[in-house]
């Protein structure tokens, strides 16, 4: 008996502590939070519903935890929770603490060549290996148990002004890896690499080379090596067509334009990549010739639902240029386009296949050009979240005028080539109907500019993220009502996450230097 | 190869901080850098290392980027190119690491987006511009050439007064010009007035005329704002660029 009971003891420890199943990775995240965003979909909506619209005004604080670190910690990065532990990331350091008490484990530092710390959006994960970017640019690999570093391999040459931050996803046996840089004109590109050794699998750039599919929308080879398309966020996939989606950067150099007439492929865009071989299967350009450093990089959400009465396989993103696009997932085909604030200056119209035309008036001139939005754009890499219960998209976006100069006039310009300055900003939240592109409700923060979170919505009938002043809060997802909400000591960083362990279902949300974990009392 | 002193971020940078990514060399070294490259350099690669007749761009050259004070410009120098007509050039060190920090000092250029010279913003036509500050655009209801804008012009350059008249609050995080007065009405009892030092979706905070800090909870009371800025905010939806560099070119004029 005693035996038995052994026994048992020892295989249920041994499954508290196995390492991640990648079966995980295909399931809607539960009592795991297993990737960037949650799962493939980039929905970020969790199917729990043991905190819900009718208590979640009890919601209690767990645990709260600072981190430190060289330099000032922002937790941009969406922690990964596997096995009642948590993962995350900042510039050169990484952590796993305790789920259940926020008691740190281990915390990883990196030593820095360089590179603009701008942010780690934290980790990838597969079986008991861990993985993420520097700001140096090396591809980082630790053993999940100890913290202990397997190996590393320089993905980007941060002399050449590349600087990384993407949360590596794992797709079967591929790490995907993206980098980041506009400073000095570089051609972007995507990485697969081997779980086992970090060795390159294949590599997709984001700019054709002379003779390429695409070249044609580029004046010169010099240009397209300088064109940027920069792969900075987390992409979303569908196991079934075995499809990666990715957002991509702009276009380099970013605001002088002179040199790259045409529409610069594939920057700008939403590509469709073999994740076995970095193939292009589509792509679908959401910015053509962009100018003012809107990256479209913001999260493609998969999404299963009707369209005009027939079912389909579809794709919507929130564009930083504030375009809200729907396409067919199979295809790239556009079903949908509608601007999701109403400030937008910079675009005559929407062509037949669904994309915002640029009005050259609105490129930047050497007396300044007043445009919506600024530089910022309407949506960023903060996440959104896609909740299949009301059909509705959320996202925080932000009304704002800039002013852009081109300092640049050369023939070919050389780095930014221009300047902006944001002179007035107003964030919202914005509840979008996907099928119409409608704004079904919007919340106004009473306040101007700020920063703006990622957000996370629950079958519990909830909407989570955080408003410029550091509240944490629930929102009604029907109708925008106001649940619950708990001021923190900063405003949220990154973007909530959900899942239940011990029977009870955790929140857990980075707010600069700190997470604040929340649950229900017993 | 002897190494001069290390290249040591220049005082005053560091509100670039984040985009000088390398150690900006020292000016003199820079200066007689340019000096001999212009006079041994420029006619092929250009006057600012950007490429001329029959040589490339070298300010977004790998070997120039990874470069560390001539580490590998030095054997390029030296030995030339011959199969792409680079002649070699038997320099000493020095002159190489001038060279280098030359180069290295038009790369930073190139990243430092923050120091680009803006050129001319004083294209508009400043009769167009007052008349619409007198007109459409309605800001002499609340403004005057002779009263609050007198001088304006001396106070600000004009790229900041571009900037400034469009909202003075003018880009992130500056305080307002002026105070935003609320007046707050609680289900019972008075209504209370002052200055608005915070709100969101819960909290009200104001300063009263006594001087005291007092807050309420906003589903509680009802709330009016006077936003001295609000103009400003409907402005920008209506501004034409033309508008814009009227009224700047009008601005300009009150010195």
């Amino acid at each position: 008996m005693k035996r038995i009971f052994l026994a048992s003891f020892v295989v249920a420890a041994a499954l508290a502590a196995q390492p991640l199943d990648p079966a995980k990775l295909l399931q809607p995240p539960t009592d795991a939070w297993p990737t960037y965003n949650g799962d493939y979909t980039g929905r970020r909506y969790s199917p729990l519903t043991q905190i819900n619209r009718s208590n979640v005004n009890t919601l209690n604080l767990a645990w709260t935890r600072r981190f430190t670190a060289g330099a000032a910690v922002q937790i941009k990065a969406t922690p990964l929770a596997v096995n009642g532990i948590l993962y995350f990331a900042v510039p050169d350091n990484a952590w796993a603490v305790d789920a259940r008490s926020g008691r740190e484990l281990w915390h990883y530092t990196w030593e820095s060549k360089g590179g603009i710390h701008i942010g780690n959006r934290g980790f990838g994960m597969y079986g008991d290996w861990l993985y993420f970017e520097t700001p140096d640019c090396y591809l980082i690999s630790l053993d999940a148990k100890t913290g202990k570093l397997r190996w590393n391999h320089q993905i980007a040459n941060v002399k050449q002004e590349y600087f990384c931050t993407s949360a590596p996803l794992v797709i079967k046996n591929h790490i995907i890896i993206g980098v980041g840089g506009d400073s000095l004109d570089l051609p972007g590109y995507l990485e697969s690499r081997d779980p086992e050794t970090g060795e390159v699998q294949w590599r997709w750039n984001s700019t054709p080379r002379p003779g390429e599919p695409g070249s044609e929308t580029w004046p010169s080879k010099l240009s397209m090596e300088h064109g940027g398309g920069m792969t900075w966020l987390s992409g979303t996939y569908d196991p079934a067509l075995n499809l990666y989606y990715l957002g991509t950067g702009n276009p380099n150099p970013v605001h002088a334009a002179q040199s790259r007439k045409g529409d610069n492929l594939y920057t700008c865009s939403i590509v469709a990549l073999n994740p076995d071989t970095g193939k292009i299967v589509w792509y679908y350009q959401v910015s053509p010739h962009d100018t003012h450093d809107w990256d479209n990089v913001e999260t493609p959400i998969l999404i299963d639902g009707q369209f005009k009465g027939q079912p389909r396989k579809m794709l919507a993103q929130a564009a930083r240029n504030g375009y809200f696009v729907l396409l067919d997932r199979t295809s790239g085909q556009n079903l949908l386009t509608a601007p999701f604030v109403e400030t937008l200056n910079w675009a005559k119209g929407i062509d037949a296949k669904g994309r915002p035309v640029p009005d050259p008036a609105k490129d930047p001139k050497t007396d300044g050009v007043l445009v919506s939005p600024n530089s910022s754009g309407v949506a960023n890499w903060f996440a959104p979240t896609f909740n299949p219960d009301t059909g509705l998209f959320y996202t925080h976006a932000t009304e704002s005028y800039a002013v852009y100069w081109l300092t640049d006039t050369e023939e070919t310009p050389e780095g930014y080539g221009g300047r902006d300055q944001s002179v007035w900003s107003q964030n919202l939240l914005q509840a979008i109907d996907y099928k119409t592109g409608k704004i079904v409700w919007s919340h106004r923060y009473p306040n101007q500019g700020g920063s703006r979170s990622g957000l996370l919505s629950t079958a519990g009938g909830l909407l989570f993220g955080g408003d410029p002043t550091g509240n944490l809060i629930a929102w009604d997802p029907a109708n925008g009502k106001i649940l619950w909400h708990a001021g923190l000591h900063t405003a949220v960083s990154n973007a909530p996450i959900t899942f239940e362990m011990d029977g009870r279902q955790y929140l857990v949300v980075g707010a600069g230097d700190t997470l604040y974990t929340f649950t229900l009392p017993r | 190869m002897i190494l001069r002193a290390l290249w040591l971020f220049a005082a005053g940078l560091p509100l670039d901080a984040q985009l000088i990514s390398r150690p900006v060399p020292p000016p003199d070294a820079v200066e007689r850098g340019q000096k001999q490259f212009v006079a041994q350099c420029g006619f092929c690669h250009g006057p600012l290392a950007r490429g001329g007749e029959s040589g490339p761009d070298l300010v977004r050259s790998e070997i120039v980027l990874d470069d560390e004070q001539g580490s590998l410009i030095g054997p390029v120098i030296r030995k030339g190119r011959p199969n792409e007509g680079m002649p070699a050039f038997d320099l000493p060190d020095p002159q190489i690491q001038d060279l280098a920090a030359f180069l290295r000092e038009r790369t930073q250029a190139a990243i430092n987006r923050n120091a680009y010279a803006i050129q001319d913003v004083l294209t508009g036509d400043r009769k167009a511009g007052e008349a619409y500050f007198n007109g459409a655009g309605r800001c002499n209801t609340c403004h005057s050439a002779a009263g609050d804008l007198a001088g304006i012009a001396s106070r600000f350059q004009p790229v900041q007064l571009q900037t400034r008249f469009l909202y003075p609050r003018g880009g992130r995080g500056g305080a307002p010009a002026r105070p935003t007065i609320v007046t707050v009405k609680p289900v019972t009892g008075r209504a209370v007035s002052g200055t608005l030092e915070f709100i969101d979706d819960f909290t009200l905070g104001l300063r009263d005329a006594e001087g005291y800090y007092r807050s309420f909870p906003r589903d509680s009371v009802k709330v009016d704002i006077k936003d001295p800025l609000a103009a400003h905010a409907q402005l920008l939806r209506q501004y034409t660029d033309k508008n814009m560099h009227d009224v700047l070119a009008y601005l300009a004029t009150l010195k």
